[in-house]
């Protein structure tokens, strides 16, 4: 981790409610896909943690969904603006634990890390194929990064104006090893269920700190409490208690 | 050049900046990102019994100036404290510590001191009577003084170290809490806990914490730690270490002049990891700025004069 002051690029939306923040700055200390940052903004007293969607030395792109106040608030903000934020947080996908096929599974807003996931995989030699699940079809967004990687992408929505019609779930192929998820907590049950593959989930919690000083995200696993910000936000299937 | 150096119970602290309970952990993870020797001294997880879990999620919630929380004591229990957490800390921190104690009867409370007391690293028992986010104990001790009074009494008898009581704002009068404590012995208290609140999420229509309510803390609170500071400091002959929303080296010198003889730093931790490295780091300039050359001098100074 360390204490970052960025500057924003650019805050462009890409759907309703999602938008694309690009920072430019010191990213040397996010090493794996599925690390997050907290970020400052003005006016609201706590960091928001946002999941990277990608980076570069000197850059990182996040999604996110304005969803409250302060994300609301950050939708708002110009490029040109500073941004200080603790970067590289919490434990990321291990690509060297992801088998050959491993696919990647994003549900909405956790559609984001799954892309440097994606990525990652592919310049360790691997061959990831992607879900990506939505709501509809005016929701999705990043499908055409994810094919201009040239993986296999598979596309769902729950009310088939896109894609398959259901779930994530609906749409597995026959053949994988290893899936890495992010997405909401009924899809991720879902997918444990359905499948006896190696699985990674990557967690969603409100956090105070995002650092693990404060507790504030624990979650009990078979494994003892975890905080979500410091042992996860990426967990093993197995840990988790449903 | 001046002097920030203050003494506490009889123990000297190179300056009067302590981390709070709950957000310093136990204290190594800081230790990562700068020496934490630099500190006057740090308060320690609230520490229990057995091992707590703490509340269901979510626990943490935003506030005007400031948060909530209601993570309901998550430790390890005394003896993975004193066993795993303590050698852990003593690699990177070398003063006394504060060990912050929380229980459900006054049997815990003794039981969880005592052991704590006979912890060559622990310089102060910090008696938590003051949660506000667990039910039946804690907070039930400081909202009452002939219980403060007798929480107090029972630890007092079974430890030797120097006794200092964490008080609730959740009360009419702090200062008669204050006064109760100092009666049953209690050789410092600390104040203010964090001041009881809600938030209701406006889509789920339902209280946010999964608690209801939580424990408000950050600078919106600062005001009411001054009065409250000064309240005590008008009651009670006792040194008192101030704390509630404090985020710079002016709130430090705020307080002390209120009453405090130390000063901790809660919420601020969580925002930004090094806010009391730059509290100690801002302490002697802020001092210059204000003509204060040593700062023993000024506690409680706003009451004389």
């Amino acid at each position: 981790m360390n204490e970052v002051r960025f500057t924003l690029t650019e805050n462009a939306r890409l759907a309703p409610n999602v938008y694309r923040l690009r920072l430019a700055g010191d990213a040397s200390a996010i090493t794996a896909p599925g690390q997050f940052l907290e970020i400052t903004i003005p006016g609201f007293f706590l960091r928001r943690p946002l999941s990277v969607c990608d980076w570069e030395d000197r850059s990182v792109t996040i999604l996110y969904r304005a969803v409250g106040d302060g994300t609301r608030a950050l939708a708002e903000m110009k490029p040109g603006k500073t941004i200080d934020a603790l970067c590289g947080l919490g434990n990321g996908f291990d690509v060297t634990a992801c088998r050959e096929k491993t696919l990647v599974i994003g549900g909405g807003i956790g559609v984001p890390p799954m892309y440097s996931l994606a990525k990652r995989l592919l310049a360790a030699g691997k061959t990831p194929a992607a879900i990506l699940g939505f709501n509809t079809a005016s929701e999705i967004f990043y499908k055409e990064e994810f094919e201009a990687l040239g993986i296999e992408t598979i596309l769902a929505t729950a009310d088939g104006s896109a894609g398959i019609k259901g779930f994530v779930t609906d749409a597995l192929p026959e053949a994988f090893d290893t899936f890495c998820a992010c997405g909401p907590l009924p899809m991720l049950r879902a997918l444990c269920s359905r499948t006896e593959k190696p699985g990674f989930l990557s967690l969603e919690a409100r956090m105070g700190c995002g650092f693990g000083a404060c507790m504030g995200c624990t979650i009990e696993t078979a494994h003892g409490p975890k905080r979500v910000c410091k042992e996860g936000p990426v967990f093993r299937k197995e840990e988790l208690i449903w | 050049m001046v002097r920030a150096a203050v003494s506490l119970c009889g123990i000297e602290l190179d300056n009067p900046v302590i981390p709070a309970s709950g957000t310093f952990g136990y204290g190594y993870t800081f230790a990562e990102l700068y020496d934490i020797d630099c500190l006057g001294t740090f308060s320690f997880k609230g520490t229990t019994r057995e091992q707590r879990l703490g509340n269901a999620q979510p626990r943490i919630a935003e506030a005007p100036g400031g948060m909530l929380n209601a993570v309901g004591l998550q430790n390890p229990g005394v003896d993975a404290v004193i066993a795993e957490e303590l050698p852990r800390l003593k690699q990177v921190f070398h003063k006394p510590v504060m060990a912050n104690v929380s229980g459900f009867s006054i049997e815990e409370y003794v039981e969880v001191c005592r052991k704590l007391d006979a912890c060559e690293q622990v310089g102060w028992l910090e008696v938590n009577i003051s949660c506000p986010n667990v039910h039946g104990g804690g907070l039930a001790f400081g909202t009452d003084p002939k219980a403060a009074a007798s929480v107090t009494r029972a630890v007092k008898a079974a430890v030797k170290k120097p006794v200092i009581v964490k008080l609730s704002p959740n009360v009419t009068s702090i200062a008669d809490i204050a006064r109760a404590c100092e009666d049953a012995g209690a050789d410092a208290v600390s104040l203010i806990n964090t001041v009881l609140g809600m938030r209701i999420d406006l889509r789920a229509k339902r209280p946010l914490l999964a608690n209801k309510t939580g424990g408000m803390s950050g600078p919106a609170i600062f005001p009411l730690a001054v009065r409250m500071v000064w309240q005590v400091y008008e009651a009670v002959r006792i040194p008192i270490i101030g704390m509630g929303g404090v985020t710079r080296a002016e709130d430090v010198l705020e307080l002390m002049l209120a009453g405090a003889t130390a000063v901790e730093v809660g919420a601020a931790n969580l925002v930004n990891p090094y806010a009391c490295r730059d509290i100690v780091l801002d302490l002697p300039q802020a001092m210059q700025n204000y003509n204060i050359q040593n700062l023993k001098d000024i506690i409680g100074g706003a009451h004389h004069g």
